[in-house]
């Protein structure tokens, strides 16, 4: 019986202690393969040239102390926000204008579809020439990486509101404002919620590119190094020229956490904003 | 001939469910939600059983216990005299003697209809599947459902669909037939046709019928017996034998007996009805 | 006996029901039916502001970029390439710059690019796949396997780069690599929430009708999870152009995306526009593929959404 008792508390933590298993097996792994050179003198393919965790960690902690380290942190982060935020910004209303006016809908659509499939880092050589400093390329390449899928998600969410709400509101004497203010626009939160998250993805990725190809490409911009360089992708790419390998490794676990504190953020101000959508 | 009927009438000796105290507890065993409680209940071989209950009163977790969904924390369920679930075996084994047909069905909609008839037969490698579509074809003919064999459950309605199930379930000559509401979600006049298609399948086939429902109407028109249940947790209230005459057709309904077979479940069924509004039930 | 009254069943049915005869759709009347349904719908379009609505889009953007770049030529976009700028170098037999659609180099580079795509996009595929499917199914797989990929999973596919180039040692292998990387987390995890996404009862009714571990995988598992997996094989393949393009910026020799990156440095500033529209398109048809076999491979589902019970 007692044993019984425990079982759903037991079942409840299976899933954790797997997890955490899982998880150290894969570190050990990782040292052993990394390590294994050292010991045999044959060193494993791939594996064979990525640093140990262990001397990660130590490399990591040295790095605590770190300004430039947390500098590069708030560059990547300052960054993201302006282009999110400037997609953000841009792209609800242009989503919304689309899915309500079918006009401009028939017009700009096509168009928007046909310049979608263009990935955002083609734009990086056209985006260096057209803005006058290297900062505000960048941020523009990051703005187009998250305004397309915020874009797509607000017009899919705005054009699948179910009739009936509308009906119902026009029956009951709303006017067209108040329609769009209070049935619209919280039947589109879900969907500018979900292309949220996702751009907010997509933003870390362009963010990262472009500060690796300003940093690899020496020829990019005139601002290179100095004020306007920095952030974590570039971090990665200096540890990457300077040799520290160890480096290299800190900075993509700083981008993985980075950008994991950023997708929780829009997860949580979701459930804020969208309090009935919070699964029970 | 004369060997069918013979079959006909040693299969209506299979398939007593027999139901002892059984006991389903959620969560923790003391202090988790009581779902099922001493609940014991007998179906008759080759009779319908209508289990009767309000929304939410642990009649689907029943059945889901005597189809081997889920394990029973105690008590016991027999079919016919093998144990399918009791002390030592907290879950019975899904098998193709006790078939299951869903409430909102379960036909495999990227399978077609043939395939979804011929699919158990198929896979316990008991029919060959030209055999298979053979035996499928004549008795999707025999329930009226000819010449849809090759179209996807998609492209049927809802009735029909619940039709094919049934005899995709039929497919596997099993001794039980466990039907958690699947009328629920059709409008009334489908309904009656699907009643007295019922009907006819258990004519045909002499098949042990365990039978979810919440409407009392459906209930007394199709069953052997009607067994109302408690608002959870959920325990045998009233076990009513049904002696309406068999075949039934629906002109039934207005007869005076079933009016007094009404009257006489209604009360319970309300009272239960209450309990379970009152304890703000979701609809499950 | 049994096959008159089946016969006399189906002539029943066949004169009631619009679904009657279940081969109408392979038959010929059946094809000649679904273009003349085309036709029409065609022609309600053409009816339609749509088309020109369309056309207007395309002339607004266009000629935004001719005007502001080449007549106008206001600050900032005076440096630009132009559009007749990079027609006429995109149609001239000796194009000032190298690339046009009569030098081979530009095939040369369009086919480096697919290659390198198809390669990861196959990898990720035949990896991701069964990954996602097993780890969707199986409770102890996924929670063994689920974490370490999602402790992966946040770090974006370009932040590998270097880790790439230093593992491996050719120039093909880092740059399909990291094609290949995001696919198949998006493979991967689109599988598995395919595997979610099968209604419970599905399952339920193949234990019922007596069907085995693997057969309820063949039989459920897998067509059950078709949808999502080709959302997740579009979603993938759009990936892999993307992180395609930085890592042959970054890291490649030949390929559309070193194409645009080098045009940039040499200053043949059409090429890089070139590249992109290139770009857009091959990456457009390749989606499009993805999306057709996905439709063909789902029969099951146009049908019923297109014709609809109830």
């Amino acid at each position: 019986m007692f044993a019984l008792a425990q079982l759903p508390t037991m079942l409840g933590t299976r899933a954790t202690a797997r997890a955490i298993i899982a998880i150290t097996l894969a570190a050990v792994f990782w040292e052993i393969g990394s390590r294994f050179g050292d010991w045999t003198g044959a060193r494993l393919p791939f594996i064979g040239v990525v640093p140990p965790p262990s001397r990660v960690l130590l490399v990591w902690y040295n790095l605590i102390g770190d300004y430039g380290y947390w500098q590069s942190w708030y560059l990547s982060f300052l960054r993201v926000l302006g282009g999110f935020g400037a997609a953000m910004v841009l792209g609800i209303p242009f989503g919304m204008a689309l899915a309500l006016n079918r006009t401009f809908y028939q017009t700009a659509f096509p168009t928007f579809e046909v310049l979608r499939p263009i990935p955002p880092l083609a734009w990086v050589p056209a985006a260096i020439l057209f803005w006058p400093t290297q900062e505000l390329s960048i941020a523009f390449i990051t703005f187009l990486g998250a305004f397309y899928t915020i874009v797509i998600n607000v017009v899919g969410g705005a054009r699948s509101i179910d009739a009936r709400y509308i009906q119902s509101a026009n029956a009951m004497g709303a006017s067209r404002w108040t329609v769009f203010r209070r049935v619209v626009l919280p039947s589109t939160l879900p969907s500018i919620i979900v292309g949220a998250s996702v751009g907010m993805g997509v933003t870390w990725e362009v963010v990262v590119a472009a500060e690796m190809i300003s940093g690899g490409g020496s020829s990019m911009g005139s601002g290179t190094g100095g004020g306007t360089g920095g952030g974590l992708g570039f971090f990665i790419w200096n540890s990457y020229t300077g040799g520290s390998y160890e480096q290299i490794i800190v900075g993509m676990i700083s981008i993985g956490i980075a950008g994991y504190i950023s997708s929780s953020a829009i997860r949580a101000l979701g459930d804020r904003i969208a309090p009935w959508l919070k699964p029970r | 001939m004369q060997t069918t009927l013979d079959q006909t009438k040693a299969r209506a000796l299979r398939g007593t469910i027999r139901i002892e105290s059984a006991v389903k507890v959620y969560g923790n065993p003391q202090n988790g939600v009581v779902a099922v409680d001493h609940c014991s209940l007998e179906c008759p071989p080759g009779e319908i059983s209508m289990v009767v209950g309000p929304s939410g009163c642990g009649k689907t977790t029943l059945l889901n216990a005597i189809a081997g969904f889920h394990s029973l924390t105690s008590g016991a369920i027999y079919l016919d005299d093998e144990m399918l679930c009791g002390p030592g075996k907290p879950k019975a084994d899904p098998g193709s003697d006790r078939i299951v047909v869903f409430q909102n069905g379960a036909l495999f909609p990227w399978k077609t209809n043939i395939e979804n008839v011929i699919f158990g037969p198929v896979m316990q490698g008991k029919l060959a599947v030209k055999e298979a579509k053979d035996k499928a074809r004549t008795m999707m003919a025999e329930a009226g459902l000819s010449g849809i064999e090759n179209d996807y459950p998609g492209q049927i309605s809802s009735g029909v669909r619940r039709r094919v199930e049934i005899v995709r379930a039929l497919m596997n000559d099993p001794k039980v037939l466990l039907l958690d509401e699947p009328y629920r979600a059709l409008d009334s006049l489908t309904k009656s046709v699907m009643h007295e298609s019922l009907l006819e399948t258990c004519y045909r086939n002499r098949i042990t019928v365990f039978f979810i429902t919440h409407d009392l109407e459906e209930a007394i028109f199709l069953g052997d017996q009607v067994v109302i249940m408690t608002s959870r947790p959920c325990r045998t209230k009233k076990l009513l034998k049904i002696d309406l005459p068999h075949p039934r057709d629906y002109s039934i309904v207005t007869s005076r007996r079933f009016r007094e077979l009404m009257d006489e479940t209604m009360d319970a069924v309300h009272e239960e009805a209450m309990k379970a509004f009152e304890l703000g039930e979701r609809e499950g | 006996m049994a096959s008159d009254a089946e016969m006399g069943a189906m002539d029943r049915h066949r004169a009631q029901g619009p679904s009657a005869a279940p081969d109408a759709s392979t038959s010929f009347g059946g094809y000649r039916m679904q273009i003349e349904t085309a036709l029409y719908h065609f022609k309600n379009w053409l009816r339609s502001p749509r088309p020109y609505l369309m056309v207007l889009g395309f002339i607004l953007l266009i000629g935004f970029w001719w005007l502001s770049v080449e007549v106008w030529k206001l600050p900032r976009f005076a440096g630009m390439p132009g559009p007749t700028a990079v027609v006429r170098e995109w149609l001239s037999r000796e194009p000032m710059f190298g690339l046009s659609f009569y030098t081979p180099d530009y095939y040369v580079h369009i086919l480096t690019s697919l290659q390198r795509v198809f390669i990861a996009f196959v990898l990720s595929t035949v990896i991701g796949i069964p990954l996602g499917l097993v780890i969707g199914w199986s409770r102890t797989a996924r929670e063994y396997i689920f974490p370490v990929l999602e402790m992966l999973r946040p770090i974006p596919a370009l932040a590998w780069v270097p880790l790439a180039i230093l593992m491996f040692k050719s120039s093909e292998g880092p740059v399909i690599f990291l094609t290949f990387l995001p696919a198949f987390f998006a493979t991967t995890l689109n599988s598995m929430l395919g595997v979610h996404s099968i209604d419970e009862s599905y399952f339920r009714a193949a234990d019922c009708l007596g069907a085995s571990r693997w057969q309820v995988f063949r039989h459920i598992v897998v067509p059950g999870a078709l949808p999502f997996v080709f959302t997740g094989l579009e979603i993938s393949i759009g990936l892999a152009w993307f992180s395609l393009v930085a890592g042959e910026m970054i890291a490649g020799e030949y390929g559309l995306g070193y194409v645009i990156y080098t045009s940039y440095t040499m200053v043949s500033y059409p090429t890089i526009v070139i590249g992109m529209i290139t770009l857009g398109v091959v990456g457009y048809v390749s989606s499009s593929i993805i999306r057709s076999v996905g439709v063909f491979l789902m029969g099951w589902r146009t049908r019923e959404l297109g014709l609809g019970g109830q």
